[in-house]
C-alpha cells in the first residue's frame, strides 16, 4: 500500500477495462514523474469529455451539442438511415466515405442473457423519426456475429409492416485475403449473397 | 529451454467437442467463452483476437455453435488454440427471433446447470445440442422445444418432474392439481392449499414434452402451450434457485 494520493491513483487506474494491479501502479508512476503541464491536459480532457459531451437527441451519437454534427448538417442525406449498435460504429462507417445518409446509434445489441431486452436499446427513438415520410431507407448495420443478427432480424420484423424500405450490409469476404483461407461461415454468407453481373 | 515449454504446452493441450453458451468481450479483440463440453463439463476459455474481421475462428466460436476444439488449460482460463465446426446452428437461430429467444434461454438454463454440477455434464451436453439442433431446423414450434428442453434438463439435473403418479404419494393419476415445491401433479389427498389446477390438456402437454412425444405435443391448443410454459418456467425457477434472466425476454409468437 502506498499512501494517500498515490494509492488512490492505482485504485482508480485499476478501475478502467483492461487495466490490472501491475499496469495501475505503472501508469500511476508515470504520470507522477511525468510533466505537470502534461498531466493537468489529460487531467482537463477527462473533465471535459464528462462535462461536455452527451448523446445527440435524435441519432444517440456522442456529442457536444444537443444534436451532434451529422444530424445538424444539411448536405446529409436525411432519406436514409444507417442503424448501428455503437458510436465507435458511426466513425467505422463514416471512415468509409461512401455514405451521406445519417445515422441512429441503438446502444448495443439484444442480448437476453445479459439483461437486454429490445425495450433497453433505441428503438422507439428510430420508429418515431419515421413517424414522417422523410426516411425513404433504413441501412442495418450491426456486428455480423449473433447477437448483431438477431439484432437484425429483430428490426426487420418490426420495421417491415411501417413499410419501409429496409435494407442489410452483405456478409462475406474481405477485401484483399485469398479464397482458400476463409472460413466456411463466411464463404457460405458471400455464396448466398452473390451479385447478378 | 523453450522447447522444454513448448512440449509441455502442447501436451497439456486436450480435444472435446463444446457446445458455446455464452461469450464476453475481453481487452482489444479477444473473446471469454463459456462452453459446455462433451466430457469436461462446464469450461471457461479465452478465444484471441476473434472480434476481427481478418479472424477464421470468430464465426465457429459464437453463442450456439457446436465446435471440435483444442483447449490449453492456462492460469485461470483455458486457452482455444484451434476449432473445427461441427454444427453451425448460430445462423440459423439468429435470423428468425423466436428462436434466438428460445436458444438465450436454453444456454443460460445449461450454464446455471452445469456450473456446480458436474456430473450430469455429457448428458445436458447431448441434450443441448440436440434442442439446438432440432431449433435450428424448425422442427417443432420453439416455445414447444424450450419447453422441452427445460423439462428434460431438469429431469437430467436430478428433479424429474412427474406428471402421471402424485409427486408426494406416488398414488396413480391423473391428477388436477400441479405444485412446484413437491415436485409435479399432486393428488386430491397431497395437494397443498394454493396449488395451482391446469386444464386436463395442460398436464398431457407436459408430460408428452418431457418424455418426447411430438405428436401429442404439437396437437396441443395454444391456451395449454401458454399455461404449460407458466408451470415449466415456475418448476425450473423454484429447483434452479436462481432467476434466468433470458426467460423473460422470450418470444413466443409463431
Amino acid at each position: 500500500m502506498y499512501e494517500g494520493a498515490v494509492q488512490e491513483l492505482i485504485d482508480e487506474l485499476g478501475r478502467l477495462p483492461g487495466i490490472g494491479p501491475k499496469s495501475a501502479q505503472r501508469l500511476a508512476f508515470h504520470i507522477l514523474e511525468a510533466d505537470a503541464g502534461d498531466m493537468q491536459k489529460l487531467a482537463e480532457a477527462i473533465t471535459a469529455v464528462k462535462t461536455r459531451v452527451k448523446f445527440c437527441s435524435i441519432c444517440g451519437n456522442v456529442s457536444e451539442q444537443d444534436t451532434c454534427s451529422i444530424c445538424r448538417d444539411p448536405r446529409r442525406d436525411a432519406s436514409v438511415i444507417c442503424v448501428v449498435e455503437e458510436s465507435k460504429d458511426v466513425m467505422a462507417v463514416e471512415r468509409t466515405r461512401s455514405f451521406r445518409g445519417r445515422y441512429h446509434v441503438l446502444g448495443g445489441a439484444i442480448s437476453p442473457i445479459d439483461g437486454i431486452g429490445p425495450e433497453k436499446l433505441r428503438i422507439r427513438e428510430l420508429l418515431t423519426r419515421l413517424s414522417d415520410d422523410t426516411v425513404q431507407e433504413i441501412i442495418i448495420a450491426t456486428d455480423p456475429n449473433v447477437e448483431g443478427e438477431a439484432t437484425a432480424t429483430y428490426l426487420i420484423r418490426t420495421l417491415k409492416p411501417i413499410g419501409v424500405k429496409v435494407t442489410r450490409l452483405a456478409s462475406g469476404l474481405p477485401v484483399g485475403g485469398d479464397l482458400e483461407y476463409a472460413d466456411e461461415a463466411t464463404l457460405g454468407r458471400a455464396f448466398a449473397g452473390r451479385l447478378a453481373v | 529451454m523453450d522447447l522444454v515449454a513448448e512440449a509441455s504446452f502442447t501436451s497439456r493441450a486436450y480435444r472435446d467437442d463444446a457446445v458455446v453458451l455464452r461469450t464476453h468481450k475481453l481487452g482489444e479483440a479477444d473473446r471469454i467463452l463459456t462452453l459446455l463440453t462433451k466430457h469436461h463439463g462446464q469450461v471457461r476459455a479465452v478465444a484471441r483476437g476473434v472480434r476481427r474481421t481478418s479472424s477464421r475462428f470468430g464465426s465457429r466460436l459464437e453463442p450456439f455453435m457446436v465446435a471440435d476444439l483444442q483447449l490449453v488449460p492456462g492460469r485461470s482460463l483455458e486457452v482455444v488454440t484451434q476449432a473445427q465446426s461441427k454444427g453451425a446452428y448460430g445462423h440459423a437461430i439468429a435470423s428468425d427471433y423466436s428462436r434466438y429467444t428460445v436458444a438465450t434461454a436454453m444456454a443460460e438454463t445449461a450454464e446455471k446447470l452445469t456450473d456446480v454440477d458436474g456430473e450430469s455434464g455429457t448428458a445436458q451436453y447431448q441434450l443441448l445440442v440436440g434442442a439446438l439442433a432440432a431449433l435450428s431446423r424448425g422442427a417443432q414450434e420453439p416455445g414447444l422445444i424450450l419447453d422441452s428442453y427445460l423439462l428434460r434438463a431438469l429431469a437430467t439435473g436430478g428433479w424429474a418432474p412427474s406428471f402421471t403418479s402424485c409427486a408426494r404419494c406416488d398414488a396413480p393419476g391423473p391428477h388436477t392439481a400441479f405444485n412446484a415445491a413437491l415436485g409435479g401433479v399432486v393428488c386430491a389427498d397431497c395437494r397443498p392449499p394454493g396449488s395451482p389446477a391446469p386444464a386436463p390438456g395442460t398436464i398431457v402437454l407436459l408430460a408428452a414434452l418431457l418424455s418426447g412425444d411430438w405428436e401429442t405435443a404439437a396437437a396441443s391448443e395454444p391456451r395449454e402451450r401458454s399455461e404449460a410454459a407458466g408451470l415449466v418456467t415456475a418448476y425450473l425457477q423454484w429447483h434452479l434457485e436462481r432467476r434466468v434472466k433470458s426467460l423473460q425476454h422470450v418470444d413466443r409468437q409463431p
